[in-house]
């Protein structure tokens, strides 16, 4: 098993997530909140919403990034400290979904950005989110 | 005033601006009028009839663009469409923004959408398209093709 | 274990370059305001043109997730004007109670996200652990917390069990108290008087004048509601209230919303008890060729759609408005003049779709940028904790 280096075994012991939002119809976005909310409540295992992108351990996108959007999360993306680990969040974050057809959604979000895991739904329950997050930081852990 | 008197009213008052009258179902009335007599007819049926201005809704029509102007006037609960024909390869007409400014974005839409001119528009600038959107391509167009040689148009996994 | 920062943000500080709300200022007042808007800009209206018109239905669910309810409602009853078909009564009643539940979680869900806005996390905290009551009774009726599916033209797709109901009443029973109390002490506190009074006031003149909608509307003494204008789903065999007050300003916009989760509870309550039976379905063949409109009361005003149909399976074109697009160019009239730390909750009261409030920039009259969104946000908790301490 690989030996993790300082910076990714700190990232996976409290990850600070940032999310950005590229076109979506907001409902994965609600769900992420519900997750910090008393009902799941990921704030007791130290996953935090990060202040900025330059704190940020993961980078959670939803939506099927519209030519506006992405043009922003390419410079975020740059500016997050690696290693980052993106996570993307919903269909249309996935493939687009029934979005492909849209002239303002060229491409789907990995063709842009290297994606570390991918959680499916439309919505995500907010129990899949958790799980995908968990499953992302075992993954990790175990040194791939 | 009664859904008879309004009737009435529009088709006397604008006789010669009304090319076809088309009272659909009680609660629709759709009414062709020259696009020259756009602003009068839609600044009395806004001000006067005090309708609530709900949007406008323009389609290519492959012969020509039409453009649908909706007011709603819940007393009478009935819901006014005004039609205007336009020329396909110019097409102009006068801007209802300074008549009341629910207007004023959807003339924007439209025009970066559907290419339609708005003369007297106060800021005729994009709304929804990004700035490296090319100039006079426009997406609602029946004709429009797909000008992004990098789009991955199947499910790109 | 769980460390203590105290998130400033619980939502997405996109404010690295946003050039979304970018206010001028001149000194503490704003001075101009230009909205920037795209960034969710689908072309759904292009998408419904490849689809037939069962499949629209999914597609424009999709188009908001809080109030994903309106658009199909709005689309239905436009696609059964052009085929000019009455839906059964059933089929009524299911689709009021899927929209009003709809209403109370967008609702209480705006209340929480004003509440972080203003300093009040608790607040926040507490709403949202409320709205997963109604979530859950959404989940038990329909399947799924958001995009029901629930809704075809000519009925309803799916029918509700009657074994469900006595549950679903409880839980609806069950947020009523911890609402009242929220209702006393949001609308008796000193503080939020004082921080919300007076504010972002928008005139009865400027909203006919804008043709602004839905509670926005309301709060300035414009008393339109689509579902009293309108003879459609089960509205009009129940009674309840409009809820509109005079003075137009925040203060106004928060109690018509709270006032207006009370009205649908009131309804959802009275259409489980008195749900008819029949038919769910009118099984429309085809759609002939023609022209439909169909308006639906969202949460935040009404949703408008415009079909027109050719006779084939597709829509010839699809029109959609949804009612932030009537209701954010207000912005210009109440924004200016207002103090920089009331920015952030005046763009919020009109209830935009969340994402859009938090990418604000300020700049001085020469372009410098001064604060950003999250600034903005600070601002706000900050004016807040002063009002609190001087009262």
């Amino acid at each position: 098993m690989a030996k993790l280096g300082i910076k990714t075994r700190a990232l996976l012991k409290s990850p600070w997530v940032f999310h950005v939002a590229t076109g979506s119809c907001n409902n994965c976005d609600i769900e992420i909140l519900d997750v910090l909310t008393p009902r799941f409540d990921v704030e007791r295992f130290g996953i935090l919403l990060a202040p900025s992108i330059r704190h940020a351990d993961v980078l959670l996108i939803t939506g099927a990034g519209s030519r506006k959007s992405m043009e922003r999360v390419m410079r975020l993306y740059e500016m997050a400290p690696k290693p980052c680990l993106v996570v993307c969040i919903g269909e249309c974050a996935m493939s687009r979904g029934i979005f492909m057809p849209s002239y303002n959604m060229p491409k789907p979000i990995d063709h842009y950005l290297p994606v570390d895991a991918y959680i499916p739904g439309c919505p995500p329950k907010p129990e899949a989110i958790i799980a995908g997050i968990v499953k992302l930081i075992e993954k990790k852990k175990g040194g791939k | 005033m009664t859904r008879e008197e309004l009737v009435s009213d529009l088709k006397e008052r604008f006789k010669s601006d009304i090319i076809d009258f088309y009272d659909r179902s009680p609660t629709r009335i759709y009414i062709e009028i020259k696009p020259e007599s756009l602003v009068k007819v839609a600044s009395y049926i806004f001000k006067d009839l005090k309708a609530r201005f709900n949007i406008a809704s323009a389609l290519d029509a492959k012969t020509h663009i039409e453009i649908l102007y909706h007011f709603t006037l819940e007393y009478l609960r009935v819901l006014v469409s005004l039609r205007v024909k336009l020329n396909r390869d110019r097409p102009k007409i006068d801007s209802l923004a300074p008549v009341f400014k629910g207007a004023n974005w959807i003339e924007r839409e439209m025009n970066e959408l559907l290419g339609i001119d708005f003369t007297g528009h106060p800021n005729l600038k994009r709304l929804l398209l990004p700035e490296s959107w090319p100039e006079g391509v426009y997406p609602l167009r029946a004709d429009y093709k797909e000008w992004d040689k990098n789009a991955v148009r199947d499910r790109g996994v | 274990m769980a460390r203590s920062v105290i998130p400033i943000g619980p939502y997405h500080p996109l404010q690295e370059e946003p050039e979304y709300f970018k206010l001028t200022v001149d000194g503490e007042k704003v001075v101009d305001i230009e909205v920037n808007i795209g960034y969710n800009h689908r072309g759904i209206e292009k998408i419904s043109e490849l689809k037939s018109f069962d499949q629209v239905t999914f597609v424009i669910e999709r188009i908001c997730g809080i109030c994903s309810t309106s658009h199909p409602y709005a689309y239905t009853r436009a696609v059964e004007d052009i085929a000019q078909v009455e839906v059964p009564e059933r089929a009524k009643y299911i689709r009021t109670i899927i929209a009003e539940g709809e209403r109370i979680h967008s609702h209480l869900l705006w209340l929480g996200l004003a509440g972080h806005f203003l300093g009040y996390n608790t607040i926040y905290m507490w709403v949202w652990k409320l709205r997963e009551e109604i979530l859950d009774v959404m989940e038990i009726l329909s399947g799924n917390r958001n995009h029901y599916a629930m809704f075809k033209p000519g009925g309803v797709r799916r029918d509700l069990n009657p074994d469900d109901f006595p549950l679903v009443l409880k839980k609806i029973d069950s947020i009523v108290p911890t609402l009242d109390r929220l209702k006393k002490a949001i609308l008796d506190d000193p503080v939020l008087h004082a921080r919300l009074k007076g504010i972002g006031i928008l005139t009865k003149e400027d909203a006919l004048d804008y043709s602004a909608l839905g509670p926005t509307a309301r709060a300035s003494g414009v008393a339109k509601d689509v579902r009293k204008d309108v003879s459609y789903g089960a509205y009009d065999q129940i009674d309840w209230d409009m809820i509109v007050t005079e003075n137009g300003d925040v203060f106004d916009k928060v109690v018509v919303r709270v006032l207006e989760t009370y009205e649908s509870i009131k309804i959802v309550k009275e259409c489980l008890k008195n749900l008819p039976p029949g038919e769910i379905d009118c099984r429309i063949k085809d759609i002939p060729p023609g022209e439909g409109i169909g308006t639906h009361e969202a949460p935040r005003g009404e949703t408008f759609h415009y079909v027109r149909s050719d006779g084939t399976n597709r829509p010839v074109r699809h029109k959609v408005r949804a009612p932030t697009f009537m209701n954010l160019p207000t912005c210009h009239s109440t924004v200016i003049g207002c103090d920089i730390a009331d920015a952030t909750i005046i763009l919020a009261s009109i209830d935009p779709c969340y994402c859009c409030t938090e990418r604000m920039t300020v700049v001085t009259p020469d372009g410098k940028q001064l604060y950003t969104g999250k600034d903005l946000v600070r601002l706000s908790q900050e004016k807040t904790k002063k009002l609190k301490r001087m009262l």
